[in-house]
């Protein structure tokens, strides 16, 4: 058992299988599914709300995602923002435990395609972000809330939303990389 | 919004367990690297596609099982507003490979010491807010196209899911015998 929490990596099926597992428990024990970027909202209109609470409070979608219904609001700490916040403390033991923890700002196959700038990194990881979250909001979800939770339910909205990450994802990798073999980097994952 | 900023103490215990357990499973997967995200979608790695379809398999047997015995109330299914779903799709995507994480994985990597997936949280809380502001024109102009409210593909073509869930097994089993294969091979997919 400790063995194979040691090793620096498991399986896609493995792991695959255990997500869906979880899924299961968080339908059973607390009626919810797996989602990770709402409590993003949270903690965006968290901080807006210490210099412009009134504004906070008028804004459509902090209530349309944590409005209560006898007016104010959910609770910005809850279920969500708790799982998020305890996705960082999990991944770090179990790359910890399989000594896969390094401090790293730029990613090899980044390096290799845009340099070593570690500026130019992080500039991109901002803007990527920004639009991540972006796309996730207006969809209603993302890889998790949409892609697993959504995708095991069959929504409609969510294979919609899968099929169309996908597709604009490919396009994106294809432009920033480079088509087929003659694109950047030898694809070497690291484990 | 601070009224209550604290759920229950049941709320916040199961929550942290649950992202325990998903944070511990993401990094041993592997999908918490930069190389590994951005290279599924140069078709070079296939790690997120097979956890992926692993995940939503098994999860569908299981939560449309309990469905049927009466083990949970009901689904919670995001409603289908196309236009939103799709747009936000094409954003999300661009983003996801610029950053090299989606929202889940990026907390997960900053856990294993990934300061790029930290710098794209703070540009993930700045488009939550900036998408607070935007989020009324979209509502009157974007949401209501191809509005269909929270359906399944059950539900629209008033088939069984067990038919859905089968048909995705049978493809997320083809397409794993064949990528395991290539991979033997040591070819370049």
């Amino acid at each position: 058992m400790v063995g194979f929490l040691r090793r620096p990596r498991w399986s896609p099926y493995v792991v695959g299988i255990g997500i869906g597992v979880l899924s299961w428990a968080t339908f059973y024990f607390m009626g919810k599914a797996l989602g990770t970027s709402t409590s993003f909202v949270g903690a965006a209109g968290s901080a807006v709300c210490t210099i412009a609470p009134e504004h906070v409070a008028e804004n459509a979608y902090y209530v349309k995602e944590y409005g209560a219904k006898g007016g104010g609001f959910k609770p910005i700490f809850d279920w969500q923002m708790a799982l998020d916040i305890s996705l960082v403390l999990g991944a770090f033991l179990a790359a910890v435990l399989g000594r896969t923890f390094r401090a790293e700002s730029v990613p090899t196959l980044w390096a290799e395609r845009f340099g070593p700038s570690v500026g130019k990194r992080y500039a991109a990881a901002f803007v990527g972000g920004f639009i991540l979250i972006f796309g996730a909001r207006m969809a209603g979800g993302c890889t998790s809330g949409h892609g697993i939770s959504g995708g095991l339910q069959l929504a409609v909205s969510s294979w919609t939303f899968f099929v169309s990450m996908f597709v604009s994802g490919v396009v994106a990798a294809a432009v920033l990389f480079g088509f087929g073999a003659r694109g950047a980097g030898k694809g070497v994952s690291h484990v | 919004m601070f009224e209550q900023f604290f759920a229950d103490p049941r709320t916040v215990l199961l929550g942290t367990i649950t992202g325990l357990v998903f944070g511990f499973l993401l990094q041993k997967g592997g999908v918490t690297r930069y190389n590994v995200i951005v290279n599924q979608f140069r078709f070079r790695d296939f790690t997120v596609l097979k956890t992926m379809l692993t995940a939503i398999v098994v999860g569908a047997v299981g939560v449309y099982a309990m469905l049927q015995f009466g083990m949970i109330k009901g689904l919670s299914v995001k409603s289908a507003e196309l236009a939103m779903n799709a747009g936000g799709g094409l954003v999300f995507g661009v983003g996801m490979v610029l950053l090299g994480y989606c929202p889940g994985t990026a907390l997960a990597a900053v856990g294993q010491g990934s300061r790029d997936a930290a710098v794209g949280i703070l540009g993930a809380l700045v488009g939550a807010a900036v998408y607070a502001e935007a989020y009324p024109w979209l509502a009157r102009v974007v949401e209501p196209v191809w509005k269909f409210g929270k359906v399944t593909f059950a539900d629209v073509t008033y088939v069984s899911p067990w038919w859905f869930i089968a048909g995705l097994a049978a493809f997320a089993i083809g397409l794993f015998v064949v990528l395991e294969k290539r991979e033997r091979r040591g070819a370049v997919v």
